[in-house]
């Protein structure tokens, strides 16, 4: 039985510059890696070493201070400083710096583990947690967390490798080339979960990923099935994968374990694998380099923390100045101003946008009532109307059209023949109805 | 370039968009309705050409005065102004005088489009509103028909000889009275028969529909439901003694019914943007063209249809919310019966 999600788009994936290219390790380690101390959902971690210690690579450096996952030195060296340095999300951020003493000294505690198949499902999920692991798609949702919530919840767990947004290529490459890796670490999830059997799906634009998969699981091995979903934007978005896999409509306001779903990240199952069997944290990961205005568009092997100025350097620079610079794809992605600011666990691109690509700075024309918005909106929303209300500041029609569902995906904005700026409307309008629900609430609580 | 200096711009995302704008939308419209034109050109000679033309030309002159004249930034560009030049003709009779026309572009333009703000503000189709205007206006002039045929390309022949002589399939007599016309069924379906400039082909119509529709320009939500509506209706319940299917055939081949259910019911502006807003419009517009028909003044009640539902639109959309993404029927129904709890309670 195949389903379908509602709506959806199909931009210009422009994935061929780096699809056939294989990750490749950075042509020089960075000489220092500033490692922010919040990578995840959920509050920052606390550093735990200070200005002058040495670390090593997989050493923790910061623990959990609430939800969220513990951080670890990405290389090994010395500790030059412990504070606030420019971060990918716009503010400052607490950060590690380390100066890398380029040896790469592996933390003692890094091992092979021999016993994987003895472990328990607690012990795998405490081993994700200790190595830090959170969701690699981009969110960066606690990865134990998630998987511990899950366990009796769920009855199914799929594993995203639908990789949707134009230009990216981590997941792909990372499919092809530790597919193995990929694998095991879909099989530990599930174990967690006491399931029969994972549903990777895959968009068609990457069908050497799925061949390749198929080959590394032997014949009558029923508990991995790979699913080919048609390409469409946004199928990697957690509840339109889960619809378009199961039929299934997360509620509003709702969990994926609400309706049995537990969703993973391709290059999060491998980071399980590593950190299970290799006993690895996470410490480094696949960035693609890509983008008009990118000199040698690649893929990358980097340690977090590694700074954009030094991943730019690693691609050639620019060859023509960039109008946009993305952290993740052009859908969703975060622009950058800061070039200090450093890759994080979730940074699956760094895209360089030429003027021509984000020709999205075309003037405001009038809405035209076309209703392309509300064809294409997979969370069945009317932006129209939305985005109509939130122009007149009137929040509560604008809530009542249920924008608090809108996940930003932007394909009302992208078929927009009128250009109108829908998502930043919807931010908007987000924004201040929680400044509306907050006061009411401190207004009930005084009364 | 160096360091330090690079300007990057932030804006919000999506940082990409879709090559389709409004110019774009606006010009497949005017292509798909170029088969309509040459057919109308073949069959009512040059005059469908040049009072078209003169229509376009009017329209985005009173456009561009209109905002010039209030210093607003000009939208002649989008070339919507262009569209509702060609419906507008395309809704008259050939014969009408060219003073007429454009007394009807001024109409559209100016008072139902740009005095309520301009493209995407107005709330009634321009170009019927501008035939609706020019209908009570000039009712005489307004259904003055010529047959269709090569005596139209002499002028002095067509005017002396044919004028007036013509009458569209869908007049008084087949409406009211039931007598079918003597045009064929094929006749009607390639346009061989009376009637304003643009509607007599249902064929080329047909062509730019199907165009529209091949560009994702139009969906076939309105035009579907709006012609089925209009197609069981008269399949049930013919007029006087005809037969079930001839009947409808010539219901769905006269008159404008083709012309406004694929051109006139789907214009953005004034029709609905949910889905089931838009099949409930069609439905209204193809309910109202067939009353209209049979019980109404004119024989023909398709604009008249589309007109009222435009004002409807709103509303529609207000009934054809989407269903809310998670949101099961039983969780809509179990919410239905505790807001019914409550309010008898209170």
């Amino acid at each position: 039985m195949s389903y379908k999600f509602f709506g959806g788009v199909h931009p210009a994936e422009h994935k061929e510059a780096t699809e056939h290219k294989a990750v490749v390790p950075l042509d020089e380690a960075p000489a220092q890696v500033v490692i922010p101390m919040s990578m995840h959902v959920g509050a920052p971690c606390k550093p735990i070493v200070a200005v002058g210690d040495e670390v090593t690579v997989g050493q923790q450096i910061g623990e959990t201070a609430g939800l969220g996952a513990p951080i670890h030195a990405s290389v090994s060296g010395k500790v030059v400083a412990v504070e606030p340095r420019p971060h990918a999300g716009g503010d400052k951020m607490m950060s590690v710096v380390i100066e890398n003493d380029f040896k790469d000294t592996p933390h003692p505690s890094i091992a092979h583990r021999e016993n994987v198949d003895s472990l328990t499902p607690q012990e795998i999920i405490d081993i994700i947690k200790n190595a830090g692991i959170t969701g690699m798609g981009g969110a960066g949702f606690p990865t134990h967390v998630k998987l511990g919530g899950a366990v009796g919840k769920a009855d199914t767990i799929i594993i995203n490798g639908a990789e949707c947004e134009p230009y990216i290529t981590a997941d792909h490459r990372l499919m092809l080339e530790r597919g193995e890796a990929v694998l095991g670490g879909v099989r530990l999830l599930t174990r967690v979960l006491g399931l029969p059997v994972a549903t990777i799906g895959i968009e068609g634009n990457k069908l050497d990923a799925v061949e390749h998969l198929r080959s590394l699981i032997p014949d009558g091995d029923t508990s991995v099935k790979i699913e080919v979903l048609k390409t469409r934007y946004p199928q990697g978005a957690e509840k339109q994968l889960i619809q378009r896999i199961t039929g299934r409509q997360v509620p509003p306001g709702g969990l994926p374990a609400d309706v049995g779903c537990c969703v993973f990240n391709a290059a999060t199952s491998a980071a399980v694998y590593d950190a299970v069997v290799e006993g690895k944290p996470l410490t480094q990961r696949i960035v693609t380099l890509t983008g008009g205005a990118m000199e040698r568009p690649q893929n990358v092997m980097a340690p977090i923390g590694t700074p954009l100025t030094h991943l730019i350097k690693q691609a050639g620079g620019f060859k023509v100045d960039p109008q946009r610079l993305l952290m993740g794809g052009p859908m969703m992605g975060n622009p950058q101003f800061n070039l200090d600011a450093p890759m994080m666990k979730g940074t699956n691109a760094l895209l360089a946008l030429t003027d021509e690509e984000a020709a999205i700075q075309d003037t405001e024309q009038t809405c035209l009532r076309c209703g392309r918005c509300v064809n294409v909106c997979p969370m069945h929303l009317t932006p129209v109307y939305m985005h109509m209300y939130a122009e007149k500041r009137q929040w509560e029609a604008v809530e009542a059209f249920n924008v608090m569902d809108c996940m930003e995906c932007g394909s009302c904005n992208y078929i927009c023949p009128a250009r109108l700026h829908l998502v930043q409307s919807f931010r908007m309008a987000k924004f201040e109805i929680r400044g509306l629900a907050a006061k009411k609430k401190a207004k009930e609580a005084k009364a | 370039m160096s360091e330090g200096t690079r300007k990057l711009g932030v804006a919000s995302s999506p940082h990409v968009s879709s090559p389709i704008g409004t110019r774009s939308l606006m010009l497949d419209v005017v292509i798909s309705l170029i088969p309509a034109l040459c057919i109308a050109i073949y069959f009512f000679g040059p005059a469908a050409l040049t009072k078209t033309a003169v229509s376009v030309a009017a329209c985005v002159f009173f456009e561009w005065g209109y905002r010039k004249i209030l210093k607003k930034t000009s939208t002649i560009g989008d070339l919507s102004a262009v569209i509702t030049g060609i419906l507008l003709v395309f809704v008259c009779p050939v014969t009408l005088p060219y003073w007429t026309i454009i007394i009807g572009d001024f109409f559209a333009i100016v008072v139902t489009k740009q005095l309520f703000g301009g493209l995407g503000k107005n709330f009634l189709n321009p170009a019927l509103s501008g035939r609706a205007f020019l209908m009570m206006s000039y009712p005489v002039l307004m259904t003055t028909w010529v047959k269709p045929g090569m005596a139209n390309w002499i002028p002095a022949f067509g005017s002396t000889v044919d004028a007036a002589t013509g009458a569209t399939p869908l007049s008084v007599d087949f409406m009211h009275s039931g007598i079918i016309p003597d045009a064929s069924l094929m006749d009607m379906f390639i346009g061989n028969i009376g009637g304003c400039v643009g509607e007599i082909s249902a064929l080329m119509l047909l062509i730019g529909g199907v165009y529209l529709v091949v560009r994702g320009v139009i969906r076939v939500r309105i035009p579907v439901s709006f012609i089925a509506t209009v197609a069981v209706l008269t399949f049930i319940f013919p007029k006087s003694g005809n037969g079930n299917f001839e009947w409808m055939m010539y219901n769905l081949l006269g008159g404008g019914l083709m012309l406004g259910a694929i051109f006139m019911a789907t214009d953005y502006v004034t029709s609905p943007v949910t889905a089931k807003g838009e099949i409930y419009y069609g439905v209204g517009c193809g309910l109202l063209t067939v009353f209209i028909r049979y019980f109404g003044g004119y024989p023909e009640g398709v604009s008249y249809a589309i007109l009222i539902m435009n004002a409807c639109s709103w509303l529609l959309d207000k009934a054809g919310k989407p269903n809310r993404f998670g949101v099961t029927p039983e969780m809509r129904k179990a919410a239905k019966e505790k807001a019914k709890k409550e309010a008898s309670a209170s």
